[in-house]
């Protein structure tokens, strides 16, 4: 028994109404995420936006990898049969890693200090598939190679303080993948690599969506990369999706913020001698209607 | 303004030593902006560290102003050359005010006028006066980074060594000091050597850029040349195709090799 749909069901992989998330502090709460909502399905979905506008906050709240502070409300967050708002934390173990992999902004932190990468992977694929030693070492040699690493054989056996920072964001990408999940969430996944090696993580994650046909959400502040890696893009400010708009169409954002974000960006095509910076608006941060 | 001739650097002895830096040379012009551009362990920031006086055990020469410059450390050499650093959180004493991190060097090169100075380069790079006395953690990401930048100009330097200087930073912030960046080298007469990963922004910024990789000087070239993908070099127009977008043939063409 599947709970996920068969790769040609056009039925949406994640939809989510109205999302709320909500940080207690000590003195004040933070409403973080106010009133987001979207669909994922079989695609390369982007979510861009400016440092706190809790991009992140999205995607974890997906997963319910949130810290203890927060508390997250919604009329809808679901994913294929799954109710990820009721689910158990059981339920929600199964979900982790096996249907939703989730590509952590901080490589580093998420990776286990005192074994090495490649019994890491290793350990993730036995987790989610009846297999020996042997063969997950096989298969995870396969991993560390679609990603890119250039003696998989070497690499295995190196401790994560022992790999660069690219090296490191790659172990983390072929741990996820080891492990065939419906939908991938990748938070900033390539910003700590090369853009030669960038280029070739792209493609493996474009592959996956293309024949696995997983759906990919994509966390960004790079709109030139968007616009040319994605299918549509939500564009998130002061925790409120202010436009979403197909990826082609990305140069006519007609938003004053994100025309903002698009421009603000140094770009190869065109020279300018100043570069317009963002004024923020008072407006953009009022509730919307549709959320409030 | 400087040249950098035949520089060479390793590290570790013997069978060990590893050939950081080869064959290192360029000049940069008064009141040019030259770039340096390549991916992580290409060598950027050891050229940076060996101008600015951290390592001393290099080899070739390098000269700031027609005077060649010594391996080891002389105060008139510090003053001249200033260097940003990458990280705007790091690289700022946590449990010293703005004002005391604008007025140490000042007071090591005995210079008088410290009030007037300080006010002065805060107004200069964009920071209100009331910034003057909170620590770093009281200022945003981008506000640190203008506090870096008005430490490296106190002393008046006539050249600025910028390391990744808005790599750390949202794209927003990243252009408001870009474009204070530029505003400065226009109004004092600053010549910059700048070091970034983004091809980008050292497009941006920079009169002429050096393409490194694996410790080389692979090209050189200015930026009308880089803009319209005019470069001899494989190289550079490999790191210039994977820079501009997301493209399949590209990434194919980079797994296949
Ligand atoms: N555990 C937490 N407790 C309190 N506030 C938090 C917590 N985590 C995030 N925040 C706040 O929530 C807002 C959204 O944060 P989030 O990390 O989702 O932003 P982001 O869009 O991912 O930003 P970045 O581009 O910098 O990664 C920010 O204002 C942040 O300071
Ligand atoms: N103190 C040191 N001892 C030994 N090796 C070093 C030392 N400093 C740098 N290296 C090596 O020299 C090479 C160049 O390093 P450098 O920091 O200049 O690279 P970079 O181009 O600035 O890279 P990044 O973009 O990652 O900052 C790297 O292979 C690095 O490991
Ligand atoms: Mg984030
Ligand atoms: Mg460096």
């Amino acid at each position: 028994m599947s709970l996920i749909p068969e790769a040609n069901d056009a039925r949406p992989l994640i939809e989510v109404h109205n999302l709320w998330v909500r940080y207690q502090m000590r003195y004040l709460s933070m409403d973080a995420v106010r009133g987001v909502s979207f669909s994922l399905g079989r695609e390369k979905l982007a979510i861009v936006g400016e440092s706190g506008s809790g991009k992140s906050t999205v995607g974890r709240a997906l997963l319910r990898l949130l810290s203890e502070n927060a508390r997250i409300t919604a009329d809808e967050m679901r994913f294929a049969d799954v109710d990820l708002l009721k689910a158990s934390e059981r339920k929600m173990q199964k979900v982790r890693g096996a249907r939703i992999s989730m590509i952590l902004q901080d490589p580093k932190y998420s990776l286990n200090p005192v074994i090495t990468v490649g019994e890491q992977i290793a350990e993730a694929y036995r987790v989610h598939f009846k297999v020996g030693r042997k063969d997950a070492r096989q298969r995870t040699l396969q991993m560390l190679e679609a990603v890119k690493i250039r003696s998989p054989e070497r690499v295995y056996d190196l401790y994560p303080h022992q790999v660069s920072g690219g090296m490191g964001q790659r172990v983390m990408i072929a741990m996820m993948l080891i492990a065939e999940p419906d939908v991938i969430i990748a938070d900033e996944p390539t910003s700590a690599l090369d853009v030669t090696v960038r280029l070739q993580v792209l493609a493996i994650l474009d592959d996956l969506v293309r024949e696995r046909g997983i759906g990919l959400i994509f966390i960004s502040h790079d709109l030139n990369l968007v616009r040319s890696f994605c299918d549509r893009v939500l564009i998130m400010y002061g925790g409120q999706v202010m436009e979403t708009i197909a990826a082609k169409d990305l140069d006519n954002v007609q938003h004053p913020y994100s025309r903002g974000l698009l421009n603000s960006l140094p770009s190869l095509d065109m020279r300018r001698d100043i570069l317009p910076v963002l004024n923020r608006d008072p407006e953009w941060m009022k509730l919307k209607e549709e959320n409030a | 303004m400087i040249e950098v001739n035949n520089l060479e650097l390793s590290f570790g002895e013997g069978a060990g030593s590893q050939q950081v830096l080869c064959d290192i040379s360029f000049a940069v012009g008064k009141n040019e902006v030259f770039g340096l551009v390549g991916e992580s362990g290409c060598g950027k920031s050891t050229v940076l560290r060996c101008i600015a006086g951290l390592y001393d055990h290099w080899t070739g020469a390098i000269s700031v102003d027609g005077r060649p410059i010594g391996k080891t450390l002389e105060k008139s050499h510090f003053r001249q050359i200033q260097m940003v650093f990458q990280d705007p959180y790091g690289s700022l004493h946590p449990k010293h005010t703005i004002n005391a991190t604008l007025s140490a060097p000042l007071k090591i090169h005995k210079v008088d006028g410290i009030d007037r100075r300080i006010s002065g380069i805060l107004d200069q790079v964009g920071l209100p006066l009331s910034c003057r006395f909170r620590y770093p953690h009281q200022l945003s990401g981008g506000q640190r980074q203008r506090v870096a930048i008005a430490r490296a100009l106190i002393l008046n330097p006539k050249l600025l060594l910028l390391d990744e200087p808005t790599s750390a930073l949202d794209v927003s912030v990243q252009a408001e000091i870009l474009n204070l960046l530029a505003e400065i080298r226009r109004e004092r007469e600053l010549s910059y050597v700048m070091v970034s990963h983004d091809l980008a922004v050292i497009s941006h910024l920079c009169d002429r850029l050096a393409v490194m990789r694996q410790g080389r000087i692979e090209e050189i070239l200015d930026r009308d040349t880089m803009l319209t993908g005019q470069m001899k070099g494989e190289y550079t127009r490999t790191l210039y195709d994977a820079s501009r977008r997301y493209d399949r043939t590209v990434a194919q063409a980079l797994a296949g090799s």
